[in-house]
């Protein structure tokens, strides 16, 4: 048993070993920049887009919270609407659940923001100060002019770029092209500026400083994700039998050109060039196994195909597989319980909230009783209930309604000056209502009628009725 | 594994260089230094923040904050500033918020329209309900009950104000009158200058205007007292029974008793009874002005919200 005891050193904390991702290309490479300029061109661009309404907010996307509704396109969502952001969170899990389940940490090697916001900050600091070697040379040379100025331009680039990103944030929460106006001559809610800074901030600090630290340390989905494996989830493996042999991988020197001979001398196909690792964004190597940082963005695989290529070698050293693939040999199984259960979940989900968005209730009408008093006497003899109604146009036009009771006997109903009203659009209402009739035509107890608001020269809008309960001593 | 368990992918792993039981042992393992610097930056942060806030208790006080200071107008309207306290922070947010000063510019608007308008306009009429809700739970709930009708055990203490029956009018002027300079109801006792017998006279007369079914040459001889000198009711209560609104005198013809418990009396003799004994011992009720207390926005929501209780006039 060794027990070799070892000097504890002198620091509390452990520093970054900072990762300089050497470019590659390939065709997940190019999957991924594509992701990513589709991804940017929705979120930078969104917010401009503009969207013809009756009631004039014609932004396409527009989450407005003083007016508390957000507007979706043709879709607009009222605070009653909460319950679709449950659905909405519940669809995302179960998505994120199933794809895991089939192809692995996809969602973090191409899709989550943390990944492109970083791909691009790599990329404006390869642009800026080199491929790799420069990097790392850059960065354990002394500062003179060149390092200050290049260091420089990189952070000023990274943080303009995390202000725009932050800002294009804002933009949803108002109107762009005013909000945008407002931003720059200093007459923007302050909360336009408290969000802009904060996400200019966070963005600077995750995507220029963190990075794969994020997907490490912080990030719950890559801890939970791991639970959602199974052999059959797809990964990003390295094929050990191929490419370390009998003896281990080997360089390609001068006598082992060919996979004859190498293959002769009992090594395998890799030819520990050190590319896959290079290209790692989270500096782990790939030929380690399954490891708790890989994110399964496919760089190593582009790296790896780019080597094979140049070789003429078959490609496939580092690839796409499974555990079942590559501890069996036999191909991962798509149609598992687990795979259907989470799709069918997911269809369930899909289904309700596509019905409920689109039986969405144009017109919003309760009715609750008064309870204190529940009724009185009048003068006449007559009992008098009171209900409080509230309604909400939710049409993106003026609203007439006229109102009136159906189903109690000798009733009348009061509502003061507003027995007909105009809603204007997406415009909340609340009123008095009182109704009056004669105990001896209804007796004691409890009555059911009916609450009819009637729409004027609407075709698209039927009857609205509500029930209703009335009360006599 | 337990043969390796300080090497880690081929490298070793600090220990606390204490060995139990031969070889076990504690690692070592560092923080990572962006968790470090976050917990510095905490502490760096709490040090502004003891100086900027009120913080730490010394002698019979505490550090005050510098440079944090609150203004707002206090009751008395004059201007007062004090250090960083969230009961400060309320005051001076319901005096000059967003949301408060928004209220007040539709406060306004209310104020400058006409009663008319205003019940004309179905969001005024909302925004005067909602406001005078509270003032009315605040200041009238206590008499009237909160939906300005008293519960049976109380009956005729006070007026309902959700009925249609207006002692004193039920038009907005009138209510905003009530309101603003109180109102005094008085009704003379006649237990004096009346026998038993002609109170019970009386008050068959006085049931029988509602349409009881009454005693009919008691209810005669009652009629002229009401109407003569003797008892001289029609003064206040009109000659038709029906009431003088200047006077407060309800109207004794409709449907709704105000004092005398006639709803709650079980028999024709309960009935009488329960009418004859507010002629024998009169009514003194009092209702304060508001307008020492009120302002005249609030007293204008309250004539509002009164008036749509019972439906108004």
């Amino acid at each position: 048993m060794e027990n070799e005891q070892v000097q504890p050193v002198e620091h509390l904390y452990e520093a970054r070993k900072s990762i300089f991702p050497r470019s590659v290309k390939g065709r997940f490479r190019d999957l991924k920049w594509g992701i990513l300029a589709l991804a940017y061109g929705v979120y930078f661009l969104l917010p401009w887009l503009r969207w013809e309404r009756d009631t004039g907010r014609d932004q396409a996307v527009l989450f407005d919270l003083v007016g508390r509704k957000f507007y979706l396109f043709d879709l607009t969502v009222y605070p009653q609407d909460i319950f679709w952001l449950a659905g909405f969170l519940m669809l995302a899990a179960y998505l994120l659940f199933f794809v895991t389940g089939i192809a692995g940490r996809v969602f973090c090697g191409y899709f989550c923001f943390q990944t492109l916001w970083t791909d691009v900050f790599v990329l404006v600091e390869r642009l800026v100060q080199g491929e790799r070697p420069a990097r790392i040379r850059l960065s354990k040379q002394k500062w003179n002019a060149e390092k200050i100025l290049k260091i420089s331009t990189t952070h000023l680039l990274w943080l303009l770029f995390s202000f725009i990103t932050g800002l294009s944030f804002v933009l949803y929460w108002g109107n762009a092209p005013e909000l945008f106006g407002d931003f720059f001559s200093l007459q923007a809610p302050f909360a336009a500026y408290a969000t802009a800074l904060f996400l200019t901030a966070t963005t600077y600090v995750m995507a220029g400083h963190a990075r794969e630290q994020v997907c490490t340390y912080m990030c719950p989905y890559s801890r939970f994700q791991s639970a959602m494996f199974d052999s059959d989830s797809l990964i990003v493996s390295y094929d050990a039998k191929r490419g370390e042999g009998d003896k281990g991988r080997a360089r390609a020197g001068r006598n082992l050109k060919t996979r004859e001979v190498r293959a002769e001398a009992g090594v395998g196909d890799c030819i520990d060039c050190g590319y896959c690792v290079q290209v790692c964004p989270t500096g782990i190597d790939i030929r380690n196994g399954l490891q708790i940082q890989c994110i399964s963005c496919a760089l190593c695989i582009d790296a790896c195909d780019t080597i094979m290529d140049s070789l003429e070698w078959p490609r496939g050293l580092v690839a796409y597989t499974s555990e079942r693939q590559v501890s069996e040999g036999k191909r991962a199984r798509l149609l598992r319980p687990k795979v259907l259960g989470y799709f069918a979940v997911l269809m369930i989900i899909v289904t309700a909230l596509v019905w409920s968005v689109s039986h969405q209730q144009k017109f919003d009408m309760t009715i609750s009783q008064v309870r204190q008093p529940l009724f009185v006497t009048l003068s006449d003899g007559r009992i008098q209930n009171s209900y409080e109604i509230k309604m909400n146009n939710k049409t993106g036009a003026n609203l007439m309604l006229a109102f009136s009771l159906d189903g109690l006997p000798g009733a009348e109903l009061d509502m003061g000056k507003f027995q007909a009203i105009i809603l204007a659009p997406e415009q909340r209402l609340r009123l008095t209502a009182r109704v009056r009739s004669h105990p001896d035509l209804l007796g004691e107890g409890s009555h059911s009628f009916v609450f009819r608001a009637t729409p004027f020269k609407r075709d698209d809008l039927q009857e609205f009725m509500q029930n209703a309960v009335f009360t006599t001593p | 594994m337990s043969d390796n368990n300080t090497q880690q992918q081929g490298k070793a792993v600090q220990t606390t260089g204490h060995a139990w039981d031969g070889d076990l042992q504690e690692f070592n393992n560092p923080l990572p230094r962006w968790w470090i610097w976050t917990f510095y930056a905490t502490i760096i942060f709490s040090l502004g923040y003891w100086i900027i806030y009120p913080t730490w208790p010394y002698a019979n006080t505490f550090t005050k904050g510098v440079g944090n200071t609150i203004t707002f107008q206090n009751s008395a309207g004059e201007e007062v500033t004090t250090h960083w306290n969230t009961r400060s922070l309320l005051i001076e947010d319901m005096q000059t918020g967003e949301e408060a000063l928004k209220q007040k510019a539709y406060l306004e608007k209310v104020n400058a329209a006409s009663y008319e308008e205003i019940l004309s306009d179905p969001d005024m009429m909302a925004f005067a309900n909602s406001m005078a809700k509270v003032v009315f739970a605040d200041n009238c709930a206590a008499c009237h009950g909160p939906g300005g009708d008293l519960p049976e055990q109380a009956f005729g203490l006070y007026p309902n104000v959700a009925d249609d029956a207006w002692l004193w009018g039920g038009t907005t002027t009138e209510i905003e009158q009530t309101i603003t300079h109180g109102r005094n109801g008085f009704m003379p006792a006649f237990g004096k200058s009346l026998n038993d017998e002609k109170l019970e006279q009386l008050a068959n007369y006085v049931l029988g205007l509602s349409g009881h079914s009454v005693e009919t040459d008691k209810a005669a001889a009652g009629q002229k007292i009401f109407q003569g000198q003797e008892g001289g009711c029609y003064y206040c209560h009109g000659t038709d029974g029906t009431g003088l609104k200047s006077q407060g005198a309800a109207n004794l013809t409709d449907a709704v008793w105000t004092v005398a418990n006639v709803p709650g009396a079980v028999k024709e003799e309960g009935k009488v009874a329960a009418v004859k004994s507010v002629i024998k011992n009169g009514i003194t009720r009092q209702m304060p002005q508001w307008k020492s207390r009120l302002g005249v926005e609030q007293i204008k929501l309250l004539t509002l919200y009164v008036h749509e209780l019972g439906g108004g006039e």
